[in-house]
């Protein structure tokens, strides 16, 4: 646990997944909110993609990331490079914690005192509002859920839908309480009454913090999908725009961007094409009449680079982070995304998360999935989540100290007694002499099966033996 | 996940029958079924006595080590190079999507990779391969059918059930809302998110209820324990029970709606 996340008091822990989700799953409010927000996301999406050539586009998609991960060293020199032609200034972040530090530098530099906020999933990850409240500096968040998420002091309970855990009226109370907005169900009234507090704060803000969503290395340009034009309010009005992004954003060209925004706004929101599509080149220069006085991007590992140092694990940058995965997950749509204690919940979270807090404090996370493969399906750049989530399993659980521990908290979830389950499991069924002999007497016994078989049977009863197994009937059968 | 093109052999004299060790303990009737059904086609079925399991549980648990020496023992039961059927899209997609991972750089990666290549799932199998007709000869029913999610998404035979289904002139099938998601069974996901897993069959059983019909098929005997069984503790009106053998009980003129 970093020091910055000791002192807001903000983080969860993520051990506690199982009683966090055993809550949300016994909260009616929970449920109903998050299966009717997913249904009509996975409808949206479904219609969004009719007459498409949905494979191939995925394919695409896929092939896309593959080429700019392959050559993501490359790409992020030439990335620096052409920014720094543009005007941008570039940072370099190990870890969430220093990425804060540059941020707060710059502001320092400025003697700003007011950040105002587009979304970004990094600043999350950094935990960047609560640092920069500790040293004095406001950040008001500008992207409606985000500011609802901020406004009732809680996380993101989705990466693109941060407040979709509350219905209108829990966020009508929520704006009435915080901001003295009338009752109302009519989400344009209070949408309007948002859009009228942050407006003053877009006016006044000294320093504007946005994510990034592509980053192409043969122009230098940033780019960003939203569509409420809060980006656009932020990265453009306030004298100075610092995004921060991870470095597995960049792209190699414009082209590359394309197939991704395709894809990726489908994906998200079913959407063809989002409201606004920013594209930032660097600062206002002298003959413009607006834009900022200075644009710094932020490229933060926190994790990223030891993930590329294996080539199946790799896959996992791939995410674009639509969202996707998250919205036709069974698990998610019943536990919701604070149930996770992670900044991307969902199997997105589950395959990523390990990385960056380790697998000893994430231990729960890989096996929290049915394996059901709704994720990889839907996946417009086709990463193999559900192979990832096994991958993460046999990390857990991985006594061999041959194989070089590849995640942070490698073996974690050992536990001698489950390990000799399984040896004796694989003895057994290894030896088809001694199988045969046990299962034959299982059912030759099968009126002393018990009635009881752990949680199974606290929601089941439990499978019944049959009075001959299918060996003995084909044996029986000459066969 | 599904392979892009499936190209389906041409049918065959004979066939490797893997039973499962679901269906060898608690489902027996569902293998013969599928062994009759094939034979009714024509097919001789070898059942190698010396099958056990083959090696999921332990794979999608992380003992790798552990579901290879039991997957490598399944290596050697099909000599010949008849195709090997499956009546489970679960054990199928492990044998056929996941042995040759499995086996990478072993000196078994050679075997292991021909082997997954003669793996077919059984409906599969006998819709595509048999170009099964077949014959209904039970009384008017209704019927909802639950694809596994390894049967949908890695074996690709989500279309498979209900054409068979379809061929059968009284039995009228009817979809439950959401088909495509999981019933919450995944293996030891069951027992290791017990609270998670049940949310998830109880709405399943509520979906396949509010069909009106009182019983469902399904092509995997895992999610057939685990949403039958959910049902029964729950006394919800719905029964289950393999693909297989409704197909097989249907085709017979016992009436075919009997639970097995």
């Amino acid at each position: 646990m970093s020091e910055t996340a000791e002192h807001t008091g903000h983080h969860i822990d993520v051990k506690e997944f199982h009683p966090r989700a055993q809550a949300a799953i016994h909260d009616p409010k929970i449920r109903k909110n998050f299966r009717s927000a997913m249904d009509g996301l996975m409808s949206k999406r479904k219609t969004a993609f009719e007459g498409w050539d949905l494979e191939t586009l995925r394919d695409l998609g896929a092939n896309v990331r593959l080429r700019a991960l392959a050559n993501l060293p490359d790409l992020l020199e030439q990335l620096e490079k052409k920014l720094i032609e543009n005007g941008i200034r570039v940072h370099w972040a190990v870890d969430g914690d220093e990425a804060c530090r540059i941020v707060r530098d710059i502001c320092k530099a400025r003697d700003a005192k007011t950040v105002i906020k587009g979304k970004s999933m990094v600043s999350e990850e950094m935990e960047l509002n609560h640092y920069l409240e500790e040293q004095g500096i406001e950040a008001l968040e500008s992207d409606l859920g985000e500011y609802i998420v901020q406004l009732a002091d809680e996380t993101p309970s989705h990466i693109i839908m941060p407040a979709i855990h509350k219905n209108t009226g829990e966020i009508s109370q929520l704006l009435h309480e915080k901001t003295g907005t009338d009752l109302s169900n009519d989400v344009e009234y209070l949408t309007a009454s948002a859009r009228l507090q942050l407006r003053e704060k877009f006016m006044n803000a000294d320093v504007g913090v946005s994510g990034v969503n592509f980053a192409v290395a043969e122009t230098g340009t940033l780019c960003l999908v939203e569509n409420e034009g809060n980006g656009r309010m932020t990265t453009t009005v306030p004298k100075c725009h610092i995004a921060v992004t991870g470095i597995e954003k960049v792209v190699p060209s414009m082209e590359d961007v394309s197939a991704l925004l395709a894809l990726l706004t489908r994906s998200a929101t079913g959407q063809h094409i989002t409201t606004y599509f920013n594209m930032i080149s660097g600062p206002r220069k002298a003959e413009e009449l607006d834009g900022p006085e200075e644009v710094h991007l932020v490229l933060v590992d926190n994790g990223r680079s030891s993930i590329y140092q294996d080539d199946e694990l790799l896959d996992t940058l791939r995410c674009i982070r639509c969202g996707a995965c998250m919205n036709h997950c069974p698990v998610y749509t019943r536990v919701g995304g604070h149930a996770y204690g992670t900044t991307y919940p969902g199997p997105i979270g589950k395959i990523l998360m390990p990385h960056l807090i380790g697998l000893d404090e994430g231990r729960h996370l890989p096996s929290a999935s049915s394996l059901c493969g709704a994720c990889g399906e839907v996946c417009p750049v086709k990463i193999p989540i559900p192979d990832l989530l096994v991958r993460l399993r046999q990390e857990s659980v991985d006594g061999d100290k041959l194989h070089p521990a590849k995640v942070r908290g490698h073996g974690a979830k050992r536990s001698s007694m489950e390990a000799m389950i399984w040896k004796g499991w694989a003895w057994m069924h290894a030896s088809p002499g001694i199988y045969r002999f046990g299962t034959g007497a299982a059912s030759k016994f099968r009126a002393l099966q018990p009635s009881k078989a752990g949680a199974w049977t606290d929601y089941r009863t439990p499978p019944k033996l049959a009075a001959k197994t299918l060996h003995q009937r084909m044996k029986e059968r000459g066969q | 996940m599904v392979d892009p093109i499936k190209v389906y052999p041409a049918k065959p004299a004979k066939v490797y029958f893997y039973g499962t060790c679901l269906v060898d303990m608690f489902y027996p009737d569902a293998g013969i079924a599928g062994v009759e059904l094939l034979e009714r086609e024509g097919i001789e079925v070898l059942f190698p006595q010396n099958q056990t399991c083959c090696g999921q549980p332990a794979y999608t648990s992380g003992y790798h080590d552990e579901a290879r020496s039991v997957a490598r023992a399944q290596l050697d039961l099909f000599p010949g190079d008849w195709p090997i059927v499956v009546p489970s899209g679960s054990c199928g997609g492990m044998m056929r999507k996941h042995y040759p991972d499995l086996f990478k750089d072993t000196t078994d990666e050679v075997k292991a990779a021909e082997v997954a290549g003669r793996v077919w799932e059984l409906t599969d199998f006998l819709l595509n391969v048999c170009h099964i007709k077949l014959e209904d000869l039970g009384e008017p029913t209704t019927v909802a059918m639950h694809t596994s999610c390894s049967a949908r998404r890695e074996m690709g035979v989500a279309e498979v059930g209900p054409k068979l289904l379809g061929q059968l002139k009284n039995v009228n099938l009817v979809e439950q809302i959401r088909p495509e998601e999981c019933c919450g069974f995944g293996g030891t996901f069951a027992v290791r998110h017990p609270e998670i897993s049940s949310a998830m069959v109880s709405e399943k059983v509520d979906a396949l209820v509010d069909t009106g019909t009182r019983q469902f098929v399904t092509t995997d005997c895992g999610c057939l324990m685990n949403i039958a069984g959910y049902a029964e503790k729950n006394q919800k009106p719905v029964e289950g029970q393999h693909i297989l053998s409704f197909l097989w009980s249907r085709t017979q003129g016992k009436g075919g709606s009997s639970h097995e």
